[in-house]
């Protein structure tokens, strides 16, 4: 794939900046004191319904549960009219077909997981099969695995050419890169993949599969904020952010919320720049919501599961 | 001489013992003036934990084997009684007789290994095989609700707490308990006891505070099934009765009960927190015989 012309070299990423894990935790741990007023909480909230890729990646998913996700996703809680509608549902390329079907007109994005979820284990040809499938079956967004085998091989090349292999296949669609930072390690690491990502041609970096712990957590997408930031000072592109994997709290999301603002500033508070993957989190947000206009501690039970 | 190292009396929330919330606190004293001890004065946002407690804990209680449930109550029990001189010292700092706090801690004992006796036994009594006019076995048994919020009695420290709980453990429910306000110090000692039994952490969760400033949160909490109050007040009982109907909870008031009598413990008591589960299960109707249910 040709790399833009503003891009004239490529980094040496065994170069990437060094993270110093003591000074990001402590960072990261200021953002869950800052106080939010209620008016700002309840903007907050629904900035992150509107901000969810709900989420359904199980072997026994069938139609019927992807149709039925949709709808919750059109539909969050009908009971409090005004409610904006979730950014996307994401599925696995299979049910790609049935999830567009169910959104059509509702403009709900489709994501599809590719390139062998979870693990990326799989040569290339098929990757590429996989996204082209899921971008001819009308996945708006295509949310990639790097392989973290070659990665810590040191294989950098091996991952940026996959990414800018699998980005070329993408077409339209917007290309996500999860990078499983559960899987690698240090924050070194998830720095410098963040790096590959992005120069490879990412539209957003991604935390992690949802498959391994940990998942998403606040330093770890502290670090890729910032990446994400250095980057766009260098190239003046923008990088979507998508934390993914155990956020099921509207606190916590909020958060991330106020991270993203303090690091990226106003401009990445859409959903066009910023992402939660999660499944339980649309739930407890809409609990918070309901509980900020009645005035009562909410029960699960009054919610749909999905 | 040495200082004493006086007990800071903590809530107990999913197992835990954490201060409160709103890091207030409040010092009741006894009738002579002396200052009992601090005790958390407990906020709404502590309710809000200890319901995520009680419901996520709810599950595993309520599936356990009846038997087991009456092992760990039996054990609760056990774990009392190797307490006593304990609770006795602290009823006589708050107002009580020696005679009548070692009466009173007896009857407490008791009365957990009364329950704990019911736990595999109220299902029996309760449970009925219906007659029906077509070819079905119709029977109903009782199954726990889910949640209670209790507001424990005033004037028993110990008895009364736990002649609350007791009844709704048993019955396989998880609850939370707001302990007397002006004589809180056995309530957490008894949450020591529970903590140190089998008994699983979030069945019961046990607060302090005041009952005026928590009643509307109890009975309005969409997550709790049940509320009971040993309020006598007819004014905060209407305030229970009308919040209480959002999600259409039960309202039980043990007002006006003596817990030492007869009257502090009853199968009955269990039943107050149990739905009646009916089910219908056709059954062939062999060649025409009548009779069957």
């Amino acid at each position: 794939m040709p790399l833009r012309k503003e891009i004239q070299y490529l980094p040496d990423f065994r170069l990437s900046p060094r993270i110093d894990q003591v000074g990001v935790e402590e960072r990261a741990a200021r953002f869950t004191k800052r106080s939010i007023k209620n008016e700002s909480k309840k903007d907050g909230l629904r900035l992150v319904l509107n901000m969810i890729d709900l989420t359904t990646l199980e072997g026994k998913d069938t139609e019927g549960k992807v149709r039925q996700l949709c709808y919750k996703a059109r539909h969050p809680h009908d009971a409090l009219p005004g409610l904006p509608a979730v950014a996307a549902v994401c599925v696995y390329p299979s049910m790609v077909k049935t999830a567009k079907k169910a959104l059509e007109g509702s403009g709900i994005k489709v994501a599809s997981v590719a390139t062998a979820f979870p693990s990326g284990q799989a040569p290339r040809d098929i990757k590429l099969r996989d996204t082209r499938y899921a971008v001819a079956n009308g996945a708006d967004e295509v949310d990639m695995v790097i392989s973290r085998g070659k990665f810590h091989e040191g294989e950098y090349n091996f991952v940026f050419d996959e990414i800018a292999a699998i980005k070329e296949a993408c077409g339209q669609a917007r290309l996500k890169v999860i990078l499983e930072t559960g899987e690698l390690g240090t924050y070194d690491k998830i720095r410098r993949a963040s790096d590959i990502a992005m120069y490879a041609g990412a539209d957003f970096i991604k935390t992690s599969t949802g498959k391994i712990q940990p998942a998403a957590t606040l330093p770890v997408t502290l670090v890729m904020l910032e990446a994400i930031r250095d980057f766009y000072n260098k190239t003046g592109k923008m990088t979507g952010m998508k934390p993914a994997g155990g956020i099921s709290k509207s606190k916590l999301a909020l958060h991330y919320l106020v991270m993203v603002k303090e690091v990226l500033g106003d401009d990445w508070l859409t959903n066009e720049w910023f992402r939660f993957g999660a499944s339980s989190l649309a739930n407890d947000v809409l609990m918070q919501l309901v509980k900020m206009e009645t005035g009562q501690y909410q029960a699960g039970n009054y919610f749909s599961a999905d | 001489m040495r200082l004493e190292v006086l007990k800071t009396y903590k809530i107990y929330i999913g197992g835990q013992f954490p201060r409160t919330e709103s890091g207030r606190y409040y010092t009741p004293e006894n009738k002579s003036g002396k200052k009992l001890a601090n005790v958390c004065l407990c906020s709404r946002k502590d309710l809000r934990d200890a319901v995520v407690a009680a419901r996520s804990a709810y599950g595993s209680w309520s599936n356990r084997a009846a038997f087991n449930r009456g092992q760990i109550l039996y054990r609760m029990a056990e774990m009392l009684e190797g307490r006593k001189a304990q609770f006795v010292e602290e009823l006589v700092m708050q107002d009580s007789a020696k005679a009548a706090a070692e009466k009173e801690v007896n009857l407490a004992i008791d009365r957990l290994i009364y329950y704990a006796g019911w736990c595999d036994k109220y299902q029996q009594l309760f449970s009925t095989v219906n007659p029906v006019g077509s070819p079905h076995f119709n029977f109903s048994v009782p199954e726990p609700m889910g949640v209670a919020g209790i507001i424990a009695p005033q004037d028993s420290s110990l008895l009364g707490i736990v002649s609350v709980i007791a009844p709704v453990i048993t019955g396989g429910n998880t609850c939370v308990v707001l302990g007397s306000e002006e004589k809180p110090l056995c309530a957490i000692t008894l949450a020591e006891v529970l903590h140190a039994s089998d008994l699983p952490g979030g069945v019961v969760n046990i607060l302090t505070g005041k009952p005026e400033e928590l009643n509307p949160w109890f009975a309005g909490h969409m997550d709790i099934n049940a509320v009971i109050s040993c309020d006598e007040n007819p004014e905060v009982q209407k305030l229970i009765r009308e919040k209480s109907v959002a999600n259409l909870k039960r309202v039980f008031f043990y007002d006006k009960r003596n817990w030492t009598g007869g009257e502090g413990e009853s199968p009955y008591l269990i039943l107050d927190t149990q739905e009646i589960k009916t089910t219908w299960h056709p059954v062939e109707n062999i060649a025409g015989a009548g009779g069957g249910y």
